[in-house]
């Protein structure tokens, strides 16, 4: 009989369902894992000592490119944390703003999580689906922000700006005749909240198509259902936060336990798995979805009804009007304070958490009353989800890795930091 | 209900608490000397008064430069403050205690609250015991503390660099490692591989680390002594 030995493979950092640049040590036996070994780093940034070599607010920027499928809830830990440090309050609607946009993020974070999910397992459609979808959320990103990724919109005290009162439209091109692009211009010709709502009752038609490709599919289930199970003990012992924990049947929400902003004025449910299997994280999500278009709506209806201030009145945080500045010399000086300076946050150290499409984004932020943080430490949920490969994809075939990384949601921004 | 676990964390552990504080209204830190972490780690896991279930953060510090400006300002004279970089300790600001420290949050969903646990290590020799046999995602935060600061967990089965590149030198989040970093790399067409060379470029500072203590946060700071 010939001799039998296990082989390592080296899966990645250049695999298409790596997700980026994760590089996988397999120890195979045949096809069956006998042990994973995730090396991760490729992607480090130093991100946390670029931090504390910047006044605070120039850091948010940095929040952005942490997890660059979902930027605008980074950024509102960062900015939480800060507001918690100083002691100020967001006006009312900014709170409303931020949890929209935080929500709206929610939507297009699962929406390439679903679609670069489902390509990873083979299903191509789900992929053009998914990302028709979240141009239009971009839309809103690049509305208002000017950016339609990294859009460094919340800063600490409020938002950067108001709701805009028009949406940008399509032009008239040699490829495009007018009538096409009146057909796209349809839905932009009111506010940025006239559009998000005709989104919001849009989208739960389009989870329906999502669903109908994917829930009952034969391939589908055979590929998830049964893959990577975690029971909830082990899932506390490996650290697991948001939809991997409830996945496997903890009922936990930071937005429902531990509110933050105006959450708490919100009226969503909270999936919960039983099986703690790739296909229970997947229907986890997918309703995860319809919760925050419906936290969405609720948030335009409120925003329609109610103007207001979206930046705190203090001077020493949020810069004055350009108009003031012209002929006030106190603003002008706060304004020159603000921009070369920064704003100094007292002595201490808090800790701020979110409950980020991924998971639990927590920030721990050390001060000495300087301009700067003094240790800025980000917890990614994506760190000690990937840590998990190991115990989950011990036993599984080779093919089940790719659906494991899948259902773990990775995104190497905020792993390597 | 933060107030009832600060006591009940004074109660039980008494003499093992070098600090016990609340703040921020929810923030419970304790303060737990080096040699006594795996037992405070034990009891907050599985007494039922605690039931801390889930490690969610283990993180290094580094305190070489706490309360450090580059900007005096704790002296205006009538003409205003320096414009001059003055590199300086600031006295209200100086460290006292140990330059390392590794910092521990759980989290304890039955009950619904969290607690951070700081720990000192000493700086010639940093070592701490390794909690990852409690929680075991202690695992790859161990890694990382080791590999940014330097910081070593006995009894860790695995302790290799997890963030830097293979075969880096250093402890990149210590305060005395430059933000430049130490080498450079570039493909050498010559040699035909990748060399690694000393930086050429300079460190600057461009907006310099100042620290205030502007009248409104000792406002607040006396507001919160007085409520409690």
């Amino acid at each position: 009989m010939a001799e039998i030995r296990n082989y390592t493979l080296n899966f990645g950092p250049q695999h298409p369902s790596a997700h980026g640049v994760l590089r996988l040590v397999l120890e195979l036996d045949g096809e069956i894992v006998e042990r994973a070994d995730p090396h991760i780093g490729l992607l480090h940034r130093g991100t946390e000592k670029l931090a504390e070599t910047k006044p605070f607010n120039q850091s948010i920027g940095y929040m952005d490119r942490l997890d660059y499928v979902s930027p605008m809830c980074s950024e509102q830990a960062y900015v939480l944390l800060i507001e918690k440090m100083l002691g100020i309050e967001a006006p009312i609607r900014a709170q409303y703003i931020r949890v929209m946009f935080a929500e709206l993020t929610r939507i297009l974070n699962h929406l390439l999580w679903i679609g670069a999910h489902a390509m990873d397992i083979g299903a191509m459609t789900m992929f053009f689906y998914s990302f028709r979808e979240r141009e239009d959320i971009l839309d809103c990103y690049e509305a208002v922000s000017g950016a339609r990724l990294h859009a460094t919109y919340f800063r600490p005290g409020g938002v950067y700006r108001d709701l805009p009162q028009r949406m940008a439209q399509y032009k008239k091109s040699k490829w495009h005749n007018q009538r096409e692009v009146n057909k796209w211009n349809e839905n932009r010709q009111g506010t940025l909240l006239d559009f998000i709502e005709d989104f919001t009752n849009r989208f739960p038609r389009y989870v329906d198509e999502y669903e109908t490709l994917l829930t009952e599919n034969r391939i589908w289930k055979q590929r998830t259902v049964g893959i990577g199970v975690v029971s909830p003990e082990r899932a506390l012992q490996l650290g697991f936060t948001g939809a991997m924990l409830r996945g496997s049947g903890v009922e936990w929400d930071l937005r429902k336990k531990q509110p933050y902003d105006v959450y708490d004025q919100m009226k969503f449910e909270v999936p919960v798995g039983v099986n703690g299997d790739t296909y229970d994280r997947y229907i986890v999500r997918v309703e995860e979805m319809r919760q925050a278009n419906v936290i969405v709506k609720q948030c335009v209806d409120w925003l329609k009804k109610n103007p207001g201030p979206v930046m705190v009145d203090d001077h020493k945080v949020a810069p004055p009007k350009r108009s003031e500045m012209k002929g006030d010399m106190e603003s002008l000086i706060h304004h020159f304070k603000l921009f070369t300076e920064g704003y100094c946050i007292p002595e201490g150290e808090a800790y701020q958490a979110v409950e980020h499409p991924k998971g639990e984004f927590g920030l721990y932020m050390i001060s000495d009353g300087a301009n700067k943080p003094y240790r800025l430490k980000i917890r990614a949920p994506g760190f000690a989800h990937l840590y998990a490969t190991d115990e989950m994809s011990r036993g599984h075939m080779l093919a089940d890795v790719v659906s494991i990384i899948g259902t773990q949601d990775v995104v190497f921004g905020e792993i390597d930091r | 209900m933060s107030q009832t676990l600060v006591d009940n964390l004074k109660k039980r552990f008494a003499s093992l608490l070098t600090g016990c504080e609340l703040r921020y209204g929810d923030e419970v830190t304790i303060e737990v000397s080096s040699e006594n972490i795996r037992e405070v780690c034990l009891a907050l896991r599985d007494e039922p008064q605690f039931e801390f279930k889930q490690l969610i953060d283990l993180c290094g510090v580094d305190y070489l430069t706490y309360g450090d400006t580059e900007w005096a300002t704790e002296s205006a004279s009538s003409s205003g403050f320096s414009r001059g970089r003055v590199k300086g300790k600031d006295p209200r600001h100086a460290w006292q205690k140990e330059r390392f420290a590794v910092v521990y949050h759980l989290i304890s969903y039955s009950k619904n609250e969290r607690v951070r646990i700081r720990s000192f290590v000493a700086e010639d020799f940093p070592v701490i015991a390794s909690v990852m046999d409690i929680w075991q995602v202690a695992d790859w935060f161990e890694r990382e503390a080791f590999d940014l600061y330097g910081i070593i967990f006995e009894g860790h089965p695995d302790l290799r660099r997890i963030l830097t590149d293979y075969g880096f030198i250093g402890h990149p989040l210590r305060k005395d490692f430059p933000l430049t970093g130490e080498v450079e790399m570039r493909y050498d067409e010559e040699k035909t591989r990748v060399v690694y060379e000393p930086v050429s470029i300079d460190l600057r500072v461009l907006v310099p680390k100042v620290i205030r203590d502007d009248n409104r946060y000792l406002e607040r700071a006396t507001e919160e002594e007085s409520n409690g």
